[in-house]
C-alpha cells in the first residue's frame, strides 16, 4: 500500500481516498459530490502544465483543479 | 394545506425539463450544470387547486458551498414543512451521488417525492433499479419519469395529492454516505456491457491530446455550420424575400408619398440613385426590418442552432475543462467560457450566468471581459454584412483586436483585483443526444425572445432617429464630440449618431454607418469601437443589477478609457 496525491496517480489507475488534506469547506463540498475518504476512485486523465484532473467516481465523471487534486491523498495498491 | 411544489435535485438532472412538463412554462435546459441560474415559477393545476411550481438551481447539499446551494436552502429554509412538496429529482444514471441529498431532504422533514428521472437511459447503460426496493428503504413514494418524452409525469403528479411530510432524523455525512452504500446494493444491479462508440468518444475528449483533437475539429465545424446556415439563409430564403417581393411593394408606397417629405424620409427613409437600398434608406420600413430580419436573424438562428445543440449533447463541459489553464491567467477559471459563448448570443444571459461562477471578483472580471471583448451575434451579423464586403481580412481584424483586448484586460484585472481566482469543481456529464423536437423548442425560446425584444425596439428606435434628424436635433451632439470623433478615431463627425445609437442597439449602429459611405479602414473602426464601447442599454441594466452601481461605475470607466485607447490607436496605426 502507498499514499499518493490525486496528482501523482496514472491515467486509469485505482485508488482508495486516504485523505482530503483541506479545510473543512472544501471537504464538506467534495463530500456532497460523493467525494471523501473511504471511497474508491478511478483516475481517468490529468492536463498538463498544472491543469485539471478527472477522476471517476461510482458513475460520475468528475473534473477538479490541480490544486484540489494535490490535496486528496490516495491509497494505492 | 400545501401551497407550493418545489424542484429540486443535483445539477443536471433535468429540473428544468420536468418543470417544463408540469407548468407548460417554457425554460432553457442544457446538458451542463448550472443552466438555470434563475428562479422559474409557474403552476399546476391538481383537482381544482393551483399551485405553484418553483424550479430551484442545482444542489449537491443542502450545507451550502456555493451560491446556488446557498439560494436553494435559505428558500427551503423559510418554508413551513406542511405548507410545500419537494418534488426531488434524481438522475438514475447516477442514483448513488444523487442519494445524498435525497437523504439530506429526507432528515429535514420535507414532504419528498423522488423523480427518478432520465429512466430510458438506464437500460442501455446496463443498470437495473428496483423502484419498489428503493421507495421502501427511503420511505417516500418513487416514481420513474423520462421528462423529455413525458412519460411518468401523470403518476408523479398523481403522487404529490398523497404527500404526508416525513420524520425528522439527524445522519452525520459519513454515516448517510454508508447508508447510501447499503441502498445501492440492495436496490441497483449492473449488468457489464462493452463499451460502446459513445463512451469512447466521451473517454476520448476527457484525455489531453484526443481532447484537443476532438475541440479543434468541433470548433472549426461549429464555425463552418453557423456560417454555412447564416450565409445559406441570407441569400437563398431573406434576400430573395427582401428583393423580390417586398421591394416592389416598397416602391410604389414611395412614389405614393412623392419620393420626399417627412412621411417619406420617416417610412423609407433616403432614395440611393431614385431607388430603395435596404442597406443604406434608414427607414422604418425599410433598413430596420431588413437589418432585423435580413441581416441579423439567420445569423442568430444558426449561432443559436450550433450553440443548443452543442449544450444539449454536453460538450462544453469538456470544452472548459481544456480551457481551465488559459482562463486561469485571466483570474478565470475553465468554467467561465460558458458564459462567454452566451455571451457571443447575446451580452444579457451572458452575464446573468455569470451566475455559476463562484466570487464576486470572477464575476465582476467575466462580466467586465464580456461586455467589451464579445460582440453579440446582432454586432457581430452586421459586421459581417457591412464590413466583410471589403473583405474577410477586416473581419478577422476585429476579431483579432477583440480578442487581444481580453486576453490583456483579463490579465491586467487578475493582477491588479485582490483576492485570487477559485479552483474548477465540475462534474462532467455524459454524452447525451436528445430528440430534435427539444432542440427545436429551445431555438424557438430564444428566436422568440430576440423577436419581442429586440424587433419593436428597433423600429421605436429608427422612428425617433429619424424623426430627429429631420429635425435635425443631433447637430449640437455632433459638434461636441466632433473633435474625439473626427481627431482621435478618424472617423466623420456624423458618426457620432451612429455610435451614441450603439447604447441603443449594436445592430441599428452599424446599420447607420451604411450610410456615411467609410472607407474600410473607417469601418474596421467604427466597428471595433462599437464592439467594445459602451454595451446596449439591456446589458447595462443587466449589469447593474447583478454588479451593483458601484462595480458597474468601475466597470464602464473600464470601457470607455478602453474605447478611447483602442480607437486611438488602431486610427494612429494603420496607415491606409
Amino acid at each position: 500500500m502507498k499514499k499518493i496525491s490525486l496528482v501523482q496517480m496514472k491515467a486509469n489507475q485505482r485508488g482508495k481516498i486516504f485523505e482530503i488534506a483541506s479545510g473543512s469547506a472544501l471537504v464538506a463540498r467534495l463530500m456532497s459530490m460523493g467525494i471523501y475518504k473511504g471511497r474508491e476512485i478511478t483516475k481517468l486523465s490529468h492536463f498538463a502544465l498544472r491543469g485539471p484532473v478527472t477522476l471517476k467516481v461510482g458513475r460520475t465523471v468528475m473534473a477538479l483543479g490541480h490544486g484540489m487534486a494535490s490535496k486528496i491523498i490516495v491509497e494505492i495498491e | 394545506m400545501i401551497k407550493k411544489i418545489y424542484l429540486v435535485g443535483n445539477p443536471n438532472v433535468g429540473k428544468s425539463v420536468v418543470f417544463s412538463r408540469l407548468t407548460g412554462v417554457q425554460v432553457i435546459s442544457s446538458n451542463y450544470p448550472g443552466t438555470t441560474v434563475e428562479i422559474s415559477r409557474g403552476y399546476l393545476r391538481v383537482g381544482v387547486e393551483r399551485l405553484e411550481v418553483i424550479d430551484l438551481p442545482g444542489a449537491y447539499s443542502l450545507e451550502p458551498a456555493t451560491k446556488a446551494e446557498a439560494i436553494v436552502a435559505e428558500i427551503l429554509e423559510k418554508e413551513r414543512r406542511d405548507e410545500i412538496v419537494v418534488i426531488n429529482i434524481v438522475d438514475a444514471t447516477n442514483l448513488e451521488r444523487n442519494l445524498f441529498l435525497t437523504l439530506q431532504l429526507i432528515e429535514e422533514g420535507f414532504p419528498v417525492v423522488v423523480c427518478l428521472n432520465m429512466c430510458d437511459d438506464t437500460e442501455h447503460r446496463g443498470i437495473h433499479i428496483d423502484i419498489e426496493k428503493l421507495g421502501r428503504h427511503l420511505g417516500v413514494a418513487v416514481i420513474a419519469t423520462c421528462a423529455l418524452t413525458g412519460a411518468g409525469i401523470k403518476a408523479l403528479i398523481e403522487k404529490v395529492k398523497e404527500i404526508k411530510p416525513s420524520e425528522r432524523s439527524q445522519r452525520s455525512h459519513s454515516q448517510r454516505w454508508e447508508e447510501i452504500g447499503k441502498i445501492i446494493e440492495e436496490v441497483q444491479q449492473l449488468t457489464h456491457r462493452h463499451h460502446t462508440l459513445r463512451e469512447i468518444l466521451e473517454d476520448a475528449s476527457l484525455r489531453p491530446i484526443s481532447g484537443l483533437a476532438i475541440s479543434a475539429v468541433i470548433i472549426y465545424a461549429a464555425f463552418k455550420t453557423v456560417r454555412f446556415l447564416g450565409e445559406g439563409l441570407i441569400n437563398n430564403v431573406c434576400d430573395p424575400i427582401f428583393f423580390k417581393l417586398y421591394q416592389p411593394f416598397l416602391e410604389k408606397i414611395s412614389s405614393v408619398l412623392g419620393q420626399a417629405g417627412f412621411l417619406h424620409h420617416l417610412l423609407i427613409g433616403e432614395l440611393i440613385n431614385g431607388k430603395i437600398d435596404f442597406r443604406q434608406s434608414m427607414g422604418v420600413l425599410t433598413t430596420a426590418p431588413y437589418i432585423e430580419f435580413a441581416m441579423v436573424l439567420p445569423y442568430l438562428f444558426s449561432f443559436y442552432f450550433v450553440l443548443s445543440l452543442l449544450e444539449d449533447i454536453g460538450y462544453l463541459p469538456r470544452l472548459a475543462m481544456l480551457l481551465d489553464n488559459l482562463l486561469h491567467s485571466l483570474g478565470l477559471h475553465g468554467y467561465a467560457i460558458i458564459p462567454v459563448l452566451l455571451g457571443f448570443g447575446c451580452n444579457v444571459p451572458g452575464i446573468l450566468s455569470t451566475r455559476v461562477l463562484e466570487s464576486k471578483r470572477e464575476r465582476f472580471i467575466a462580466s467586465t471581459i464580456i461586455s467589451i471583448g464579445v460582440p453579440c451575434v446582432p454586432l457581430q451579423a452586421m459586421i459581417f454584412g457591412l464590413l466583410g464586403a471589403f473583405g474577410g481580412f477586416y473581419v478577422a481584424g476585429v476579431y483579432l483586436v477583440l480578442f487581444s483586448l481580453i486576453l490583456v484586460l483579463g490579465i491586467v484585472l487578475n493582477r491588479t483585483l485582490k483576492g485570487y481566482s477559485p479552483e474548477f469543481l465540475m462534474e462532467i456529464p455524459p454524452y447525451r443526444f436528445p430528440p430534435f423536437f427539444i432542440l427545436i423548442k429551445k431555438l424557438y425560446i430564444r428566436i422568440k425572445a430576440f423577436l419581442v425584444e429586440a424587433v419593436p425596439v428597433v423600429l421605436l428606435g429608427i422612428l425617433l432617429i429619424n424623426v430627429f434628424m429631420y429635425l435635425r436635433w443631433f447637430d449640437l451632439l455632433i459638434n461636441i464630440f466632433a473633435p474625439v470623433i473626427q481627431g482621435l478615431f478618424g472617423l466623420p463627425k456624423e458618426a457620432v449618431v451612429a455610435l451614441g445609437v450603439g447604447f441603443l442597439r449594436k445592430d441599428v449602429a452599424v446599420g447607420m454607418l451604411g450610410p456615411l459611405n467609410l472607407s474600410a479602414k473607417q469601418l474596421f473602426i467604427a466597428a471595433t469601437l462599437l464592439a467594445v464601447s459602451f454595451p446596449c442599454i439591456a446589458t447595462f441594466v443587466i449589469l447593474l443589477k447583478e454588479l451593483g452601481l458601484k462595480s458597474l461605475v468601475n466597470a464602464t470607466l473600464i470601457m470607455v478609457s478602453v474605447a478611447l485607447l483602442v480607437g486611438t490607436v488602431l486610427n494612429f496605426a494603420i496607415v491606409r
